[in-house]
């Protein structure tokens, strides 16, 4: 799909749910615990039927991004599947904090 | 997209964490979520279509914000230190507003028929209502703007900046990370609620997982001793703010101080030079940006201070006039009068793109170019290693004869004068140049300076061109509450001065 920035994606096996922060131009796949992330803010199913090899999900408020494809996304609810993006894992993006100005 | 969004993520995270008051008696980022619940229901019980803030800051005011943003209504703070005309004007845009206002200010919003909670009156109804459940598909998306922020109208009449859930909660997504405050980190506010960086203060706290306190009413004195009792780790004052704090006599140890952010207005050198050696341990911040930017767009940090400091080399010493390096997410163009794209070292307009950038304004319309470029009406240019210094308003630009003269550059001069506390620069109208210089200065009480003397001072520096033809002093200076010059006041006074003395 393509994504849109500030758009809300939700996972259709697990609780996950994230924003997209910066988006590819090009068409990508987005996947939760292995299956196809969908437009909306609530994640469908409590995780119970995702296949082990796609164990590993989002934490609160961590980013996941890949800079060579142009994605970040936030994770604004967590969850147990892993967030993949074309079949390959998202890393989790550190955190290289600015100072706080406000 | 919706600011209570970063409310939601923060009850997950962190939900019994105090976010707002003091320790003992402040509210929990759960409980902030139940009383926005209930809050959003009596907006929409009411039919109001915004919430007009007109009050000092503090607790009521971070829950009027997720209320209204729950109901899908902007939130309208207003100042209030407006003369009445101006506050009518302002109030009649919002014929249909649910007002929350200070009992001495309750009339104004009276007189404009609206119904009116003082902030104490609007927590306690909330927090007795039945009706605070938080439903998690009870989710509203809304095309109306998240917060209106007047301008202080310095320059021109005063616009409504509409500031949309997008360009907050990016400028939150950019700038911070998610609940990477300690639990025991506590930010002091002393900017106004009208002020665009008091609404930064609330979602970005909140989103570290920061405790915020406010000062109503700014003293030195207060201010330093709220930061030793509450063991405040970071606060943002305005440049005045840190002028009367540093000239203070007051006990000045603040041990829990980590972090101290300041903006709003130019620094000038003398007092952060002073305040970097009264506190060592301190990383000081200077944030740069503009209401229509949703807050930063620019962020000299605590190393590049420390770098700028002790530094014998020019370039890099002249860092610590700079306000940094501007942050993720924003585009920078420093563009000529054509619009043509500048190299670094020359000055001119500073132009920036993001999703932060509102640029918006009530009635007007977004005011970008076609590649989304705001233009920001300050002057400005970036050095070698991208730091950016600003130059003051496009608008205070002075013409005199046929040359352009920027009053910040003839302040600087002025204020590196050890007995000059604070200076503006104006172009009075003059029938031979156009304009000729002009400049008020507030000296340090009980140092006698020659206005000659004076004058002479800046020439060593400036060419005679750039030397006011006329130095006055006064007592003060027109400034806003939150220490923005307002230099038409300047002018007006200074006419009339002259005016008088040739009768």
């Amino acid at each position: 799909m393509i994504l849109k920035v500030g758009q809300s994606l939700a996972s259709s096996v697990d609780t996950t749910t994230v924003i997209v922060v910066r988006a590819p131009k090009t068409d990508v796949s987005l996947t939760c615990g292995g299956v196809d992330m969908v437009v909306g803010k609530k994640g469908e199913g409590d995780g119970s039927s995702i296949d082990p090899a796609y164990i590993g999900g989002a934490e609160l408020g961590k980013r996941y991004a890949d800079d060579e494809a142009g994605i970040e996304i936030l994770c604004t609810k967590p969850g147990k599947g892993r967030l993949e993006l074309d079949g390959r894992a998202l890393p989790l993006k550190a955190a290289k904090p600015l100072p706080s100005s406000d | 997209m919706n600011l209570t969004m970063l409310l939601d993520m923060a009850v997950d995270g962190f939900g019994d964490r105090i976010v707002v008051g003091s320790r003992d008696l402040g509210i929990s980022a759960a409980r902030l979520q139940e009383l926005s619940v209930a809050g959003a229901a009596a907006i929409r019980e009411a039919g109001a279509d915004s919430v007009v803030y007109l009050a000092v800051n503090g607790p009521a005011f971070p829950v009027a914000m997720f209320s209204a943003a729950r109901a899908g209504v902007p939130l309208v703070p207003v100042n209030y230190r407006l003369g009445r005309e101006q506050l009518d004007g302002l109030l009649a845009n919002h014929p249909r507003a649910l007002g929350i206002a200070d009992i001495t200010q309750a009339e104004a919003l009276e007189r404009a028929g609206l119904t009116v909670f003082s902030p104490q009156e609007w927590i306690q109804s909330l927090a007795s209502s039945t009706n605070t459940a938080f439903d998690e598909d009870d989710d509203v998306d809304t095309d109306a703007p998240a917060v209106v922020i007047y301008t202080s109208g310095t320059t021109s009449a005063p616009k409504g900046v509409l500031l949309r859930h997008e360009n907050l909660t990016s400028y939150v997504f950019g700038s911070v990370e998610f609940a990477s405050a300690e639990e025991t980190d506590a930010a002091l506010v002393s900017v106004p609620p009208y002020h665009i960086a008091a609404v930064a203060n609330v979602i970005t706290n909140l989103y570290a997982g920061r405790r915020t306190m406010v000062l109503e009413q700014f003293t030195p004195d207060q201010w330093l001793d709220t930061v030793r009792r509450e063991e405040i780790t970071n606060a943002l004052v305005v440049p005045t703010m840190l002028a009367r704090i540093v000239e203070s006599d007051a006990d000045k140890s603040v041990p829990s101080l980590r972090g101290l952010a300041y903006g709003g207005a130019p620094m000038p050198a003398k007092v952060i030079e002073r305040a970097l050696q009264m506190w060592p341990e301190t990383g000081f911040v200077n944030a740069y940006g503009l209401t229509e930017t949703s807050s930063t767009i620019a962020v000299l940090g605590p190393d590049d201070h420390r770098a700028a400091l002790a530094s014998d080399d020019e370039a890099v010493r002249a860092r610590l006039g700079s306000v940094g390096r501007v942050v993720p997410g924003i585009d920078l163009e420093i563009r000529d009068f054509d619009d043509s794209v500048l190299e670094p070292g020359v000055m001119g307009r500073i132009c920036v793109r993001g999703d932060q950038v509102s640029a918006e304004y009530a009635g007007i319309g977004r005011m970008v170019d076609e590649r989304g470029f705001f233009d920001t009406r300050d002057k400005g240019y970036v050095d070698e290693e991208g730091f950016l210094f600003v130059g003051g308003r496009v608008d205070d630009t002075i013409i005199r004869g046929a040359e352009n003269i920027a009053p910040a550059e003839i302040e600087d001069v002025i204020l590196r004068h050890p007995d000059v506390l604070d200076v503006a620069v104006v172009g009075v109208p003059d029938d031979e140049w156009g304009q000729r210089i002009e400049a008020a200065v507030v000296l340090r009480p009980g140092a006698p300076v020659d206005a000659e003397d004076l004058r002479a001072f800046v020439r060593d520096s400036l060419r005679s061109s750039k030397t006011p033809d006329r130095i006055v002093y006064w007592d003060e200076l027109p400034r806003t509450e939150t220490g923005k010059l307002v230099r038409r006041h300047v002018v007006d006074r200074l006419v009339k001065q002259e005016q008088s003395a040739k009768v």
